[in-house]
């Protein structure tokens, strides 16, 4: 027990930016699970006589050019930012992962799917979401998809490289000749042997997902403007960023922190698996 | 190598004829009758039958296929419904800009990211690398419009050292000196990829430095500085020459944000503006172009790192 401990402490102590990360991250769950509490107005409240406040007084963050609460809406906007990253990490793994799998066990089909991805993996990634968004329709679910797509590729890649090499380890071939079927090698041996490299890929997808959201929102292509998301505040904000400033700074700091917190948090992961980085901090 | 290059060329055909099928098939897949969809719903039955005849839709899939890419191929692709000009003429007109930031976000990534990235390798593990690799991964966690915005906030409407928007042509009136145009897009532009150059930088020249040849050059003797130009750099920077061909990708990617936050009159912008006026020719157009260019830069990548790494097996 103590060592089980030891071992979530110790890189906490000595990795004291990725552990505000993970905080910031607690954060921004506690904001999204817990809005309705947190938020001293609601997020889409509109006050004329108060607009374009500037930070400080009733509105801790200032108000935007509706004379809504900025630092209410941050809080809502948490919602869709662990939505979105949910949704297009999701997609990412239940597409990608069977796909580099199966790619991987059965080469005939590999050969296919894997000249399939990189088929894919030569539109560029925004153009591939763009398109896919002009078939599907605006909208939270579609951007998701669109966004998922991208990602989908880069984990079956993945997938498809580690499960090749796990395919080769002489524990799965003992176990094949023992008699082992397909289903009882992919859950026994091969998924359980990916799961720190498939956190790796998920932290940073969902940091990704974030960048790639907000860009979407940006355009005016991803989540409708009556949601309050982070991209879309500051879609809003643009055209006051010489008069209101802040307007820019907080939902832009949000999307910042989410991602940057998320890949640290994926390069810890990355760290502690690596074996040569283990023996270099001595661990 | 011979071989190589033939097979090498033979698999990007491969995607690109996959790609082009994936593009052709979108205006396709869009809900609901693609003519009325561009047309609108007041669009008289004229109207309706010149545009279904024009863009041979009237044909079987396989048919229209065909036609779509031998057209293609001879540089046709097609009537932006919106301008009522060839497709080519809008990218073409979008081409100089979108080219040149490009390029100038190029020259921003190689200059930073190379040498930051070879500072951070031979400091590895002090303060400096973690600051710098911290740097790097802060940058490549910030939306390149959030920069673009705080630099036309901060350079721009502040301090007016650089127009905030717009990009006249280098052959109009001002010449070259209207590239100041796109010096804060390319700087927004650049930060996350040059950060992820930095980083792909550290991590070969770190992997280059355990091989046993580097060992035996500094057993031989050999001054450290020279161990790591001779024989470090040069290997280290084979794999990141190969990920400029991705970064070129990233690079179209997120100009079409840049260049909406920039105002420029680039391709990114044109397909942003396409999409919102429904004008399908010109997003199909500029989507196969850029896979062709995308597809074009990563063979000669590939075929380039085999030329300055025999090592890289002829399989």
């Amino acid at each position: 027990m103590m060592q089980t401990l030891a071992t979530w402490t110790r890189p906490a102590i000595s990795r004291p930016l990725t552990t505000l990360g993970v905080i910031f991250l607690l954060t921004v769950v506690v904001f999204a699970a817990f809005s309705p509490w947190i938020a001293p107005y609601a997020p889409d409240q509109i006050d004329p006589a108060n607009r374009l406040l500037p930070p400080g007084g009733a509105h801790l963050l200032g108000t935007d050019h509706f004379g809504r609460d900025t630092f209410s809406r941050l809080v809502y906007g948490a919602r869709l930012a662990l939505l979105i990253g949910i949704g297009v990490v999701g997609f990412a793994l239940a597409s990608g992962v069977p796909i580099g799998i199966l790619s991987a066990l059965y080469p005939a089909l590999g050969r296919v799917l894997m000249r399939m991805v990189d088929v894919l993996m030569s539109f560029p990634s925004l153009l591939l979401a763009l398109g896919l968004i002009v078939i599907l329709g605006q909208g939270v679910f579609n951007a998701i998809l669109a966004i998922g797509l991208i990602y989908l590729t880069t984990t079956a890649r993945i997938v498809y490289g580690v499960a090749l090499r796990l395919r080769a380890e002489p524990y799965v071939e003992a176990a094949r000749s023992a008699g082992a079927g397909t289903w009882w090698i992919i859950t026994r041996h091969i998924l359980p042997n990916m799961i720190s490299p498939l956190l790796v890929q998920a932290s940073f997808v969902f940091a990704f997902a974030q960048l790639g959201a907000a860009s979407l929102d940006f355009l005016g292509l991803g989540a409708p403007p009556d949601i309050p998301s982070w991209g879309n505040m500051l879609a809003e904000s643009r055209i006051y960023i010489t008069r209101a400033s802040w307007l820019l700074l907080w939902p832009g700091l949000m999307i910042v922190l989410t991602a940057f917190s998320l890949n640290l948090v994926g390069d810890a992961i990355r760290d502690r698996m690596d074996p040569r980085f283990r023996e270099m901090v001595g661990r | 190598m011979g071989r190589y290059f033939l097979r090498r060329t033979g698999a990007a055909i491969i995607t690109l004829i996959a790609a082009s099928i994936i593009i052709f098939g979108f205006i396709h897949l869009i809900p609901g009758d693609p003519i009325y969809v561009m047309l609108g719903d007041g669009a008289t039955p004229e109207q309706v039958a010149l545009l279904r005849n024009r863009m041979g839709l009237d044909e079987p899939l396989v048919v229209q296929y065909m036609i779509w890419a031998g057209n293609a191929l001879q540089g046709d692709l097609g009537q932006s419904i919106f301008f009522d000009t060839p497709v080519t003429q809008v990218i073409k007109e979008g081409a100089e800009t979108s080219i040149l930031l490009a390029t100038i976000t190029m020259v921003w990534i190689i200059l930073f990211g190379v040498p930051v990235g070879i500072l951070s390798a031979i400091r590895q593990g002090t303060w400096i690398d973690q600051g710098l690799s911290g740097l790097a991964m802060l940058l490549a966690s910030v939306p390149t419009f959030w920069v673009g915005l705080y630099l036309i906030l901060i350079f721009a409407a502040g301090l007016g050292w650089f127009p905030s928007s717009g990009f006249p042509s280098i052959f109009e009136e001002g010449g070259l000196s209207n590239l100041r145009y796109l010096i804060l897009p390319s700087l927004a532009l650049a930060a996350p990829n040059a950060a992820l150059i930095l980083r792909l930088t550290r991590a070969s020249m770190l992997d280059v430095a355990r091989e046993d040849y580097v060992r035996t050059a500094r057993a031989k003797g050999i001054r450290p500085y020279r161990v790591v130009l001779r024989h470090i750099l040069r290997n280290a920077l084979l794999a990141v020459v190969s990920a400029f061909g991705f970064t070129f990708a990233a690079l179209i990617s997120e100009a079409v944000v840049t260049e909406t936050v920039f105002a420029l009159p680039g391709i990114g912008r044109t397909v942003v503006q396409s999409i919102l006026r429904r004008d399908y020719p010109v997003i199909q157009g500029v989507i196969l172009v850029t896979v062709c260019l995308y597809l074009v830069i990563n063979l000669l990548v590939d075929l380039s790192y085999r030329l300055l790494d025999p090592r890289v097996e002829l399989e």
